[in-house]
């Protein structure tokens, strides 16, 4: 697993809110091809580190993307670099079509055909979003919405995908439709780090993953470890 | 009063509209993006008048460069007061960007006045031909102002809702921290929407000076709220509701003045204003948003 370079290096990561500190020395690798999950109760700042990596909040320590220093980085910048972030919550723009949505996305590709058949292969995952096309995206429904944002984010081309709790709000069917779908894309050659409150389903598909307490790192291991551990599985599996 | 003379007042309501439509313009469009009322906007509309002026008497330029010089440089005016100005306060309280914006108007308005004491008058630059058709007489200056403003307004509409600039200014609108995780420059994006606010505003202005008889440093103060008024009342932030309140707001004044002294003009066109707010705060085509989350 862990040969070649690392596609996200994180080292000592810091994210502070004013006197608040969200995350302290955090550090941990992706490599191309995995999926990770990140796994912590409400406030624990997983949100935080992602917004980290995607530019939105200041940030000490160190983020490489593919060898690459993302300090100082502006967070359109790192979306072309190749992030593409699922925010919390969704984040689609309610205002715009489901079709102006996912053209925004595509904002610094200048490949018109190869947007087009993204477009295409988008809709071939998730065809709801083909029937909803000039619809407002504010009028669709929870799942859809989830469906359109990740949509969204593989019209950013990202190499690395961010999800920030695609199960949150979902039925355990359309959950499971999620991840089946995350799995696909994972499968076509997008890295992902998944964040979850949601072990079950995050585990299942993950090969590794981290526990964050806290804003600190208090486990990292395989999936099958974690599922192992004792402690764990009583905090955050629920067994 | 018989229907030549309700033509006649249209259209002259028509004229008015136009102008407060594309100052109106621009102030819904910067609350769209940056939820601020831009209130040096009027001063940037006077600058327009202005800056026609020059080109004009100065340059001696015809109507379409005269026009275009305007346009440029309201534009980079719109642009430079959000960089130097506004940008800086992104992160403070919004009272304090309400506070520099009056500031910057002040600024314009006293700068003008340092450069040109007097009024000024721009020469007629295109051939102005009236026509009578059955007793409604219509300017040739009057149609051009119409058409150029309507042209402008599509063209507006045209961007708003049709290019990715226009989806990334709508998707800034409902919000901004989000759209950088679509690959967009916001901060390029909203500099662009007040040089497209500006750009306008000097269109109204050059047309405003080419219609009425004088311009003077101070003539943006008033046209400014009035068009403020419009795009609150066709609901602010709404592209087509600016468009929709500034034709509502000249219509009330092109009517009043022709019923009543014209003293009453602001008075009875801001009192139905407020009327209307009263019924729909929202103004015609503002909603409140409806938000899944
Ligand atoms: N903008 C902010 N200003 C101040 N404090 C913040 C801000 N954002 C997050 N925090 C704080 O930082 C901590 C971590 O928040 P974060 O959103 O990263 O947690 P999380 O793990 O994503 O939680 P959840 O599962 O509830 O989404 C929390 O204590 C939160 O209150
Ligand atoms: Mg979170």
């Amino acid at each position: 697993m862990s040969e070649g370079e690392p596609i996200l290096s994180i080292r000592n990561l810091g994210v502070h809110y004013g006197g608040i500190t969200a995350v302290r020395e955090v550090s941990f690798d992706i490599w191309p091809g995995e999926i990770v999950t990140l796994i912590g109760s409400n406030g624990a700042g997983k949100s935080s580190i992602l917004k980290a990596v995607s530019g939105l909040v200041p940030c000490t320590g160190e983020i490489r993307f593919l060898g690459r220093d993302l300090k100082g980085l502006a967070a359109d910048r790192i979306v072309g670099a190749g992030i593409a972030h699922v925010p919390e919550g969704r984040g689609i723009f309610g205002n715009l079509t489901v079709l102006e949505n996912l053209a925004l996305a595509t904002w610094q590709r200048c490949d018109a055909k190869e947007v087009q058949a993204d477009r295409e292969r988008v809709f071939d995952l998730f065809p709801i979003l083909r029937a909803r096309g000039r619809q407002e995206a504010g009028t669709l429904s929870g799942g859809e919405q989830q469906m359109l944002a990740m949509g969204r984010a593989l019209m950013t081309r990202g190499r690395l995908m961010l999800l920030d709790e695609p199960s949150m709000g979902l039925s355990p069917v359309l959950v499971r439709e999620i991840f089946k779908i995350l799995r696909e894309i994972n499968q076509a050659g997008t890295t992902l780090l998944l964040v979850e409150q949601n072990a079950h389903m995050a585990l299942r598909i993950a090969s590794r993953a981290y526990v964050l307490e806290t804003g600190s790192i208090t486990f990292a291991g395989s999936s099958a470890e974690l599922l192992g551990n004792p402690k764990v599985r009583a905090a955050y599996l629920g067994t | 009063m018989d229907a030549k003379y309700i033509l006649q007042q249209a259209l002259n309501a028509l004229q008015l509209g136009s102008i407060y439509a594309l100052i109106a313009l621009g102030y819904t469009l910067v609350y769209g993006v940056l939820t601020m009322i831009n209130f040096a906007h009027g001063d940037v509309f006077m600058v327009g008048a202005f800056l026609c002026f020059s080109a004009a008497v100065l340059l001696e330029l015809p109507f379409v460069p005269a026009l275009l010089f305007s346009m440029a440089g309201t534009a980079l005016l719109g642009a430079a007061i959000e960089r130097i100005a506004y940008k800086p306060l992104r992160r403070a309280p919004r009272v304090s960007a309400i506070i520099t914006a009056l500031g910057v108007g002040i600024f314009l308005e006293s700068a003008m006045l340092a450069l040109n004491p007097y009024p000024k008058s721009i020469p007629t630059l295109i051939d102005n031909v009236t026509w009578t058709f059955g007793g409604v007489t219509v300017s040739s200056l009057q149609l051009l102002i119409i058409a150029l403003s309507l042209g402008l307004m599509l063209l507006l509409d045209f961007v708003v809702y049709r290019t990715k600039t226009g989806m990334a200014m709508r998707a800034i609108s409902w919000d901004r921290a989000l759209v950088p995780l679509m690959g967009v420059p916001v901060d390029r994006v909203v500099t662009l929407t007040f040089a497209l606010g500006g750009a306008l505003a000097g269109a109204a202005g050059t047309m405003y000076g080419l219609a009425y008889p004088v311009i003077d440093p101070y003539m943006g103060i008033m046209v400014g709220w009035k068009a403020f008024i419009a795009a609150v009342v066709g609901g602010i932030g709404n592209i087509r509701g600016a468009m929709i309140g500034a034709f509502i707001l000249g219509g009330v004044e092109i009517l009043v003045v022709a019923f009543l002294p014209s003293t009453y003009r602001d008075f009875v066109a801001f009192s139905l204003l407020l009327i209307l707010l009263m019924f729909r705060p929202h103004g015609i085509l503002g909603k409140t948003r409806a938000q899944k989350v």
